[in-house]
C-alpha cells in the first residue's frame, strides 16, 4: 500500500469511528427520552396534576402536591441560594486580594463536587435534628447548598468577561467602584448570569437523595414551611421501588413532567443568552 | 445653542489668572518593581490641546492614567510625586469627584451596552446633575459633533454605531459632565482617517470648553492639533515645548531622532 493510500485508509477508519461514537451517544439519549416519553405520556392524565397520591395498591390519584411541593422547594432554595451566590461572585470577581479569593473560590469548587447525598445528610444535621422533624425548610437548604457554588463561580466568570474598559469607562466619569459594579458591569453580564442561575434552579429541582431526610415526603398537602414536604424526585423514587403497577406508571409521568420542567428551563435559558449576544452583536 | 450651558455645577468655575490647569511634579511610576514612569514634571495651560508622543512602551499612557488616578484600578502599582489640579494635589481630593472633573476617552470606544441616549445621561445621572435629560444629551451629543447622525434613534444600541461614532459618543459622553480636563489615549488609533479628521476636528472645537491632554502614535496627528507637546522616552519626559519648536527645531537628539523617524 502505498503511503497516501495508507494515510486515506486510517483518515477513513478514524472518521468512521468518531461517527460510531457520536451515534451511540445520541442513540442512548434518544433512547431514554422516547422511552420516558412512551411511557410518561401514556400514563399522564389531568388527575395527575389536580389530585393527591391514593393509598397503596389503589388505582388513580396524581402527585399534586409533589408538584407544588417541588415549587415550594426549589423557589425557597433559590431564595436563599441565589442572592448568596450572586453577591459572592460579584466579591470574587470585582473585590479581594489574591489569597482570600483563591480559599473561596477553591472551596465553592469543592462544594460543587461534593455527593449531594452527603449534602443531604449536612442540612439533616443542622436543621432536621435541631427541629426533631422532616421540613420543607431543610429540604431548601440542602439544595440552596447545592445551588450556591453554581450560581457563585457561573456569576464570577461572566462578570470576568466584561471588558476593563467598561469599568474605567464608567469610573472616569465619576461613578464609585460599587456604582460602576451595579450600573454597568453587571447590566453588561446579565444575560449571561440569569442563564447560569437558570441552569443551577434545573439542576437543583431534579435532586432526590438531598431531600430524601430532609424535606422527606408526604402523602398529603402540607401547608407552610414547617412540614415534612413531598417532592417529585422522591415521589419518583418511592413509587419506582414500589411494588404496585399504577404507582409505576405515575412515576413514569412524575418522569416526564420533570424532564419538561428541565427542557423548559434550558430553552429559556438559551433563549436569554441569544437575545444578550444578539443585542452585544448589533 | 450648542454651547449654552444648561446648568452650572460646582466647582467647575477656575480663576482667569490661572496659567497652570494640571501639572504634574517629579512624578514617579511604578508596576510593582518596574520603574515605568521617571521624574515627570509637566504644565498644562488651561483651554490648551497637549499632546504626549514617544514610542510604545515609553510610559505616555501610564503618564496620562496617573492624572485621573485611574491607574490606581491595576494592583500593585505605586506613585510618587505630586500631581496638581489648580493647584491642589489630586491625592487628597475624593477619587470620585476628580475623575468628574478629569475625564477620560480610551482608545478603543467603549459605549456602555446601553442606548445612545443612556450613555450619555449616564454622568449626569450618577453626578445627580440637575437640568432637563433631554437637553443635556442633546448638548452633549452637539458637542461631540454627532447629533445630526444619531437624533432619530436615540434609543438605540450605542453598539449599533460605527467605530468612529462610538469613539465620538464617548468623547460625548465624557463631555456631558462638563469636565475641566479630558484626558484621550490614542482615541483614534482603532479609527480610519475621515474618522479621525473628524475627532480631531471635534477636539479642536471643545477647546474653549474644557483642557485636553492627548496621547498619540500619530505624530502628524499631534503636529495639527496640539498647542503644545511631549515627547517620551523610556519613562522620561525628554523634551516639552510648543508644538511648532519640538517638530521644526527640537533641541534635543532623542527627539530629533524621533521625529524625523531614525527609531521607533
Amino acid at each position: 500500500m502505498s503511503r497516501l493510500a495508507w494515510r486515506n485508509f486510517v483518515n477513513k477508519v478514524m472518521l468512521s469511528l468518531t461517527a460510531v461514537c457520536t451515534l451511540l451517544t445520541v442513540s442512548t439519549l434518544i433512547l431514554i427520552l422516547g422511552y420516558l416519553i412512551w411511557n410518561g405520556g401514556k400514563s399522564l392524565n389531568w388527575a395527575f396534576f389536580t389530585q393527591l397520591p391514593k393509598g397503596p395498591g389503589e388505582v388513580g390519584g396524581g402527585m399534586a402536591n409533589a408538584i407544588v411541593g417541588t415549587a415550594k422547594l426549589v423557589g425557597l432554595a433559590s431564595a436563599i441560594g441565589i442572592p448568596i451566590g450572586f453577591i459572592a461572585g460579584i466579591y470574587l470577581s470585582e473585590f479581594g486580594g489574591v489569597t482570600f479569593p483563591f480559599i473561596i473560590r477553591y472551596v465553592a469548587d469543592l462544594l460543587n463536587g461534593v455527593p449531594s447525598i452527603v449534602v443531604g445528610i449536612f442540612a439533616y444535621a443542622i436543621v432536621v435534628l435541631p427541629l426533631k422533624h422532616f421540613s420543607a425548610w431543610a429540604g431548601s437548604v440542602a439544595l440552596a447548598v447545592m445551588l450556591i457554588p453554581v450560581v457563585v463561580r457561573n456569576t464570577e466568570q461572566f462578570l470576568q468577561g466584561v471588558p476593563q474598559s467598561l469599568r474605567e469607562g464608567a469610573l472616569s466619569l465619576g461613578a464609585s467602584k460599587w456604582r460602576t459594579i451595579v450600573t454597568v458591569v453587571v447590566p453588561a453580564s446579565i444575560s449571561g448570569i440569569l442563564t447560569g442561575i437558570i441552569l443551577g434552579v434545573a439542576r437543583i429541582a431534579g435532586e432526590t437523595a438531598p431531600l430524601i431526610f430532609t424535606s422527606f415526603g408526604n402523602q398529603f398537602w402540607s401547608s407552610g414551611f414547617n412540614e415534612p414536604t413531598s417532592s417529585l424526585p422522591v415521589m419518583i423514587y418511592n413509587y419506582a421501588i414500589s411494588p404496585y403497577d399504577d404507582w409505576h406508571r405515575q412515576a413514569w409521568a412524575a418522569g416526564l413532567v420533570l424532564l419538561a420542567l428541565v427542557l423548559v428551563s434550558n430553552i429559556l435559558a438559551r433563549g436569554i443568552l441569544g437575545r444578550g449576544t444578539a443585542a452585544n452583536r448589533a | 445653542m450648542a454651547s449654552m450651558r444648561t446648568f452650572s455645577p460646582a466647582g467647575t468655575q477656575q480663576a482667569s489668572a490661572a496659567t497652570t490647569k494640571i501639572e504634574s511634579r517629579n512624578l514617579n511610576f511604578y508596576y510593582g518593581t518596574y520603574k515605568a514612569l521617571s521624574d515627570v514634571s509637566l504644565a498644562v495651560a488651561p483651554n490648551s490641546v497637549t499632546a504626549l508622543i514617544g514610542p510604545s512602551g515609553c510610559g505616555k499612557s501610564t503618564f496620562l492614567r496617573t492624572l485621573n488616578r485611574i491607574s490606581e484600578t491595576i494592583k500593585n502599582t505605586r506613585v510618587e510625586g505630586e500631581v496638581l489640579l489648580d493647584g491642589a494635589s489630586i491625592m487628597d481630593s475624593d477619587v470620585t469627584a476628580l475623575r468628574r472633573r478629569v475625564g477620560m476617552v480610551f482608545q478603543r470606544p467603549n459605549p456602555f451596552p446601553k442606548s445612545i441616549y443612556d450613555n450619555i445621561a449616564y454622568g449626569p445621572r450618577i453626578n445627580g446633575m440637575k437640568g432637563k435629560m433631554d437637553d443635556l444629551v442633546e448638548t452633549a451629543l452637539r458637542r461631540g459633533a454627532l447629533w445630526e447622525e444619531v437624533k432619530d434613534k436615540l434609543n438605540k444600541s450605542a453598539y449599533a454605531l460605527s467605530g468612529g461614532q462610538q469613539q465620538r459618543l464617548c468623547i460625548a459622553r465624557a463631555m456631558a459632565v462638563e469636565p475641566e480636563v479630558i484626558l484621550m489615549d490614542e482615541p483614534c488609533s482603532a479609527l480610519d482617517p475621515i474618522a479621525t479628521a473628524k475627532i480631531e476636528e471635534l477636539i479642536f472645537n471643545i477647546k474653549n470648553q474644557t483642557t485636553v491632554v492627548i496621547v498619540t502614535h500619530n505624530m502628524q496627528q499631534a503636529a495639527r492639533i496640539a498647542d503644545k507637546t511631549g515627547f517620551f522616552l523610556m519613562g522620561k519626559m525628554i523634551e516639552f515645548g510648543p508644538t511648532d519648536l519640538i517638530f521644526k527645531n527640537p533641541s534635543k537628539k532623542e527627539t530629533e531622532d524621533y521625529i524625523t523617524g531614525r527609531f521607533g
